[in-house]
């Protein structure tokens, strides 16, 4: 056997060897076991955070239902609900404390761009004033069904990381 | 049980001469008898149940010219107190009316330990300085907030763009 | 010679036994604690400011979002109170299924707090088995006002929309199977040894304290103060329905817990009369209201029993369409008043138990 001479190789060499880049064999592990960060601020948690871990829709048959508190052992940060002024700085500590790779899924409409409270004297409009958002996921608020969507395109995101750049 | 408000409100004009009662049975309490009117509810009619304490905001009104008062601020802000009692069953609400340039009152903490969470709440939003509280500071704003959000004047940008 | 200190520790706003962004700043001598200060205000999102751009009719849905838990209630409340002020007298069918929402409410919001009381206690299967009973009530809210949490489904003068067809019989029929799920959880969750062990006699609440402090709900209830408006001042149609008012006897955390089951089976209760009632109930659904509300000049206050305490609405209107000034009386924000002094001599353990057992919703503390 040659492969320098470009000779087809043997059928089961094809079938158990693969050769990829570790960064992709990295993301096929983090892609299929996000943990997310527990973090409900508003009406959303019950419904993003509570009734998606419920046992009707059941995060756990993806992989994602281990809800770490402490911000070291979280990828995933999902900020679900209004953010005010007094809440806005230790969000931004919680996220720097996360470590690399990370991401953050922005669920309802308030935590996407300040929601029917946008007029008000004391609410951010939006997570992306504070951290950078991969997923946002509509609502108000949004169905368990949407949030489980918005993780499964998470999921892709984090398979094909060039996509969005493309 | 509104025999029973009507007697009870009977009695107390009797006994404190300034106060004036509105069709709605609401009865309105110059700043200075507000303790010892709140005390008498407490021990006299049993009136041991303080629900709801909140004010609201009167600036001053432009005057007949139409042009506003520049000279000195008359408007109010009203204090509004509304009192259950458990065991008879009626309920009253009681007024009284502070300056809006320095508005002080005396907390009914003494009175009623319900009183605290709800004084601290009115401090915080509009302003109103409720003398002898334990603690009186800001409660859902942060500390270095300026302002009282609940006043008429208050100026705001929202996040809308 | 030792000499102690004590030392202060943050219970902080993110944790997964304050239900959401809450924080209490803990005096602790070791383990006992000394002083517990609650800081709130951290969803403090302005919605009595708010409320002065609004129409009367735009404020409805920011009433859902106080307490998200049990919305039907939060609606009729405000409902109520500018129907004091404009005096309107709502028709009987839209009363009838004003009541079947807020009952329904009720038990969803009583559901949530027994499973997410279990959660706190350490036992995740009282979460998942409380959370199948919500979801099944949430179905029945979904098909009648079109969400799952935040219906907005009172107006001013009467409902949104009738019910439609054939939702009344699976109304009864889920309402029917309920009881034998609270006895599952009597079992599961009420009987269990380690439950009794961390709130039997913890947490004492005395019944003048409670008055004093303004407490109300299955909080106070739980002392033996009989007081309930549903039964003290009943608004609404309640005063035709049969039904009783638990009460507590040692003013503990399990008195406090077992108050809210016990309601759950006369909320059940006045369900199924109510159902029986409005099946011979016809008629309209809204009261003729004009269309662009201006309610004479003044002031109305209103107050109802919501699942967490005494819900009240405080209404100025200055005769233009937005009201001049809404103030909400908000029960949980009132029942925290007292938690400093509940919580001294006690473990921080206890503090989980007792904070759990007044069962808080920040968005109603923040409003």
């Amino acid at each position: 056997m040659d492969l320098k001479n470009n000779e087809p190789a043997p059928s089961e060499l094809n079938r158990l060897v693969h050769l990829a880049p570790l960064e992709k064999v990295l993301n096929i592990a983090r892609a299929h076991s996000l943990w997310p960060m527990q973090f409900g601020l508003a009406c959303c948690a019950i419904e993003a955070l509570m009734g998606t871990n419920g046992p009707r829709y059941d995060l756990s048959r993806f992989g994602y239902e281990v809800m770490r508190t402490s911000p070291r052992q979280a990828d995933v940060m999902v900020v679900a609900g209004t953010i005010t002024y007094k809440a806005a700085p230790f969000i931004l500590r919680l996220w720097e404390q996360m470590s690399e790779p990370k991401w953050c899924i922005a669920v309802g409409s308030c935590a996407i761009s300040g929601g029917p409270f946008v007029d008000s004297y004391y609410v951010v409009p939006g997570a992306k004033e504070l951290i950078p958002v991969d997923v946002y996921v509509p609502g108000c608020p949004p169905r368990p069904d949407a949030v489980i969507d918005g993780f499964l395109r998470l999921k892709n995101k984090v398979l094909n990381p060039k996509v969005v750049e493309g | 049980m509104d025999n029973k408000l009507d007697s009870v409100i009977k009695e107390l004009q009797e006994k404190f001469s300034e106060i004036k009662v509105s069709e709605q049975q609401v009865v309105t309490v110059p700043v200075e008898q507000l303790t010892s009117f709140m005390q008498m509810l407490k021990d006299e009619y049993y009136m041991d149940f303080l629900t709801n304490v909140t004010a609201v905001d009167y600036p001053s009104d432009k005057n007949q010219n139409g042009e506003e008062d520049d000279e000195e601020d008359k408007g109010t802000m009203e204090v509004i107190y509304n009192v259950n009692s458990i065991t008879e069953g009626y309920t009253l609400m009681v007024k009284t009316s502070v300056a809006r340039q320095n508005p002080k009152l005396p907390s009914m903490f003494s009175v009623w330990g319900g009183a605290h969470f709800q004084e601290r709440e009115v401090f915080d939003l509009l302003g109103i300085i409720f003398t002898d509280h334990p603690d009186l500071k800001r409660i859902l704003l942060d500390d270095s907030f300026k302002g009282y959000p609940l006043r008429k004047d208050f100026q705001w940008v929202g996040g809308r763009k | 010679m030792l000499r102690t200190e004590t030392y202060t520790v943050n219970f902080g706003p993110q944790h997964p036994a304050t239900h959401g962004v809450f924080r209490v700043m803990l005096n602790l001598d070791g383990e006992r604690i000394v002083k517990a200060e609650p800081v709130c205000g951290y969803l403090h999102r302005g919605v009595e400011k708010l409320a002065e751009n609004r129409t009367y009719q735009q404020v409805i849905p920011y009433t859902d979002r106080l307490d998200y838990l049990a919305a039907g209630l939060q609606n009729q409340g405000y409902v109520e109170t500018i129907e004091k002020l404009m005096e309107i007298e709502v028709p009987d069918r839209a009363e009838y299924l004003r009541i079947i929402t807020a009952e329904l409410s009720r038990i969803a919001s009583h559901v949530l707090f027994v499973g997410v009381y279990a959660l706190d206690i350490g036992a995740f299967t009282g979460f998942l088995l409380c959370f199948r009973e919500r979801e099944r009530i949430l179905d029945l809210m979904e098909e009648l006002t079109g969400s799952r949490m935040t219906y907005s489904y009172a107006r001013i003068g009467g409902v949104a929309a009738d019910a439609p067809e054939g939702w009344l019989d699976r109304v009864e029929k889920v309402v029917n199977d309920l009881p034998y799920y609270f006895d599952i959880y009597d079992d599961l969750i009420s009987g269990n040894e380690i439950f009794q062990a961390r709130t039997k006699y913890v947490g004492y609440l005395s019944a003048e304290s409670a008055v004093d402090y303004s407490l109300s709900g299955p909080t106070l209830r739980g002392s033996g103060i009989d007081y309930d408006l549903r039964k003290a001042k009943p608004y609404s149609i309640y005063d035709r329905f049969n039904f009783e008012v638990p009460l507590g006897e040692n003013g503990d955390c399990f008195d406090r817990y077992f108050c809210r089951i016990l309601e759950m089976r006369q909320s059940v209760y006045i369900l199924q009369q109510a159902i029986e009632q409005i099946r011979e109930t016809d008629g309209p659904i809204m009261a003729k209201v004009p269309k662009v509300l201006k309610p004479p000049k003044g002031e109305a206050y209103h107050e109802i029993e919501s699942s967490k305490g005494i819900l009240g609405y405080y209404v100025v209107s200055d005769g233009s369409n937005k009201p001049y000034r809404v103030h909400v009386r908000r029960p949980s924000f009132v029942n925290l008043g007292f938690l400093d002094e509940m919580c001294r001599g006690g473990l921080v353990a206890d503090l989980v138990a007792i904070l759990g057992s007044i069962d808080i919703v920040l968005g109603e503390v923040d409003c």
